[in-house]
């Protein structure tokens, strides 16, 4: 039941305009890329230095010296440009990348997001996980509904600790696409074969449903 | 004046122990192979390292933790290392986590002679805990402080005698801020050429925030994921 990673990605990427410059975020958002619609511009920001990344390079082509923030290498497109780590988060400070989309763990009612830490287990870091919340304009969350457990992770308080706070402002979950505003959960969109019951009980924050809620057609 | 030096253990000859020194790099891409080399010969203890990441087990800083030469790290990412998780959960390393955008910001401020800056990333987190809160136009800003750091240890593509440096595709990441923002900065480079050579118009890191610099050899230059697509 519900949407798989790659239908989220797609679904995601019904976001993007031309000219958008958009920071992809690992895991899911990353896949984002591959449903970018064809004849449309947008430029991809690795906030370890560079704006128009490309997809990965061909065997035998690959360059130490070209990477992504997730560490993996990658391409230039025409156009590219690369700059410092300060520049980068100042860019993304500056409110001038269009969109960002990131994982979470868990999201709140009031738009706080937890994705960086877990209690008991070896922390690794907030990388720009941080910067990026705080600043991007445009957050698009992109998440599993529930944990393994079937526990719901659309919450009235994170339980976690906080990568940010009030920021999150769309969440395209493996079940639905919500909006958070006014300190609820707005029902958008059921993923295919979904009903909007089944995702009332699996969001444990405020959720508001309104009206006709539309099944996504992929 | 003379910048140019003969090789990383002459370099790094007056780091002592305890010393607090910058390290330039993403991952492991743009690291200053040389003079962690040199580091690890010297034996030097008690170190703080100011980087991005802490290497991997066998690569970058993570040859550092393997001598127990880093007593504190402060990074904004420190996965990839088995024996830093040892020591972090024994409670032989310290660790100060600190977003991305923050720590090359606090670099930054350094080298342009300020003393602080304010950044909203980590308002409302544990990350503000004991900073100031300042409000700014309606929203919420974190005073975050410039390093303060004995050395800076870089690595660029090409640099000159004067000091001046070049970096490379996203191996600049960290690297021109931290040079700015040491007290004593030490730059290793892939090709050194004589003044004169590099195009002042390209030139990406002034010479006057570089004190030592030379031509470093055998780089590795490891891959951390290797990721390609079919022809």
């Amino acid at each position: 039941m519900g949407m798989t990673k790659e239908q989220i990605a797609q679904r995601i990427a019904r976001e993007l305009r031309d000219g958008y410059y958009v920071n992809l975020g690992i895991g899911i958002p990353t896949l984002v890329a591959n449903y970018i619609p064809s004849g449309m511009s947008v430029v991809l920001q690795s906030e370890n230095g560079l704006l128009g990344m490309g997809p990965f390079p061909f065997e035998g082509e690959e360059d130490a010296d070209l990477i992504n923030a997730g560490k993996q290498t990658i391409t230039t497109v025409p156009g590219s440009v690369f700059f410092d780590s300060a520049m980068s988060f100042g860019m993304i400070r500056a409110g001038k990348v269009d969109l960002t989309v990131l994982g979470a763990m868990e999201v709140s009612q009031d738009g706080d997001i937890a994705n960086w830490k877990i209690p008991g287990k070896m922390v690794k870091g907030m990388g720009g996980a941080m910067d990026l919340v705080a600043s991007a304009r445009n957050i698009i969350v992109a998440m599993m509904h529930t944990n393994p457990k079937g526990e719901s992770k659309l919450l009235p308080a994170c339980q976690l600790p906080l990568t940010g706070i009030r920021c999150v402002k769309r969440i395209v979950s493996d079940l639905a696409v919500l909006d958070v505003y006014d300190g609820v959960f707005h029902l958008l969109e059921r993923a295919p074969g979904v009903s909007v019951d089944y995702i009332k009980e699996r969001t444990a924050g405020v959720l508001v449903v309104q009206g006709e809620i539309p099944e996504i057609v992929f | 004046m003379n910048k140019v030096i003969s090789g990383a253990d002459q370099a790094i000859s007056d780091i002592e122990d305890g010393a607090v020194i910058l390290l330039g790099g993403f991952g492991l891409c743009g690291i200053p192979e040389n003079c962690i080399a040199a580091l690890v010969r010297k034996k030097v203890k008690n170190l703080t390292c100011i980087s991005n990441n802490a290497g991997v087990d066998d690569f970058g800083i993570g040859l550092m933790l393997q001598q127990r030469q880093v007593k504190k790290m402060i990074s904004s990412y420190v996965g990839e290392n088995a024996e830093f998780e040892r020591q972090l959960l024994s409670g032989e390393l310290e660790v100060e986590l600190i977003p991305q955008g923050t720590l090359a910001t606090r670099c930054l401020a350094a080298g342009y002679g300020m003393p602080a800056i304010y950044t909203p990333a980590g308002v409302g987190t544990e990350v503000a805990a004991g900073k100031e809160v300042r409000t700014f136009n309606g929203k919420e800003f974190l005073m975050e402080m410039a390093f303060n750091a004995d050395f800076a240890i870089v690595k660029a593509w090409k640099g000159d005698t004067q000091g001046n440096l070049i970096f490379r595709a996203t191996s600049r990441n960290f690297n021109p801020l931290m040079a700015m923002a040491g007290k004593l900065t030490i730059a290793e480079v892939e090709e050194l050429v004589p003044a004169g050579e590099l195009d002042p118009d390209q030139i990406h890191t002034p010479g006057i925030y570089v004190h030592r610099i030379f031509q470093g050899s055998n780089y590795e230059k490891r891959i951390e994921q290797r990721t390609t697509r079919i022809r």
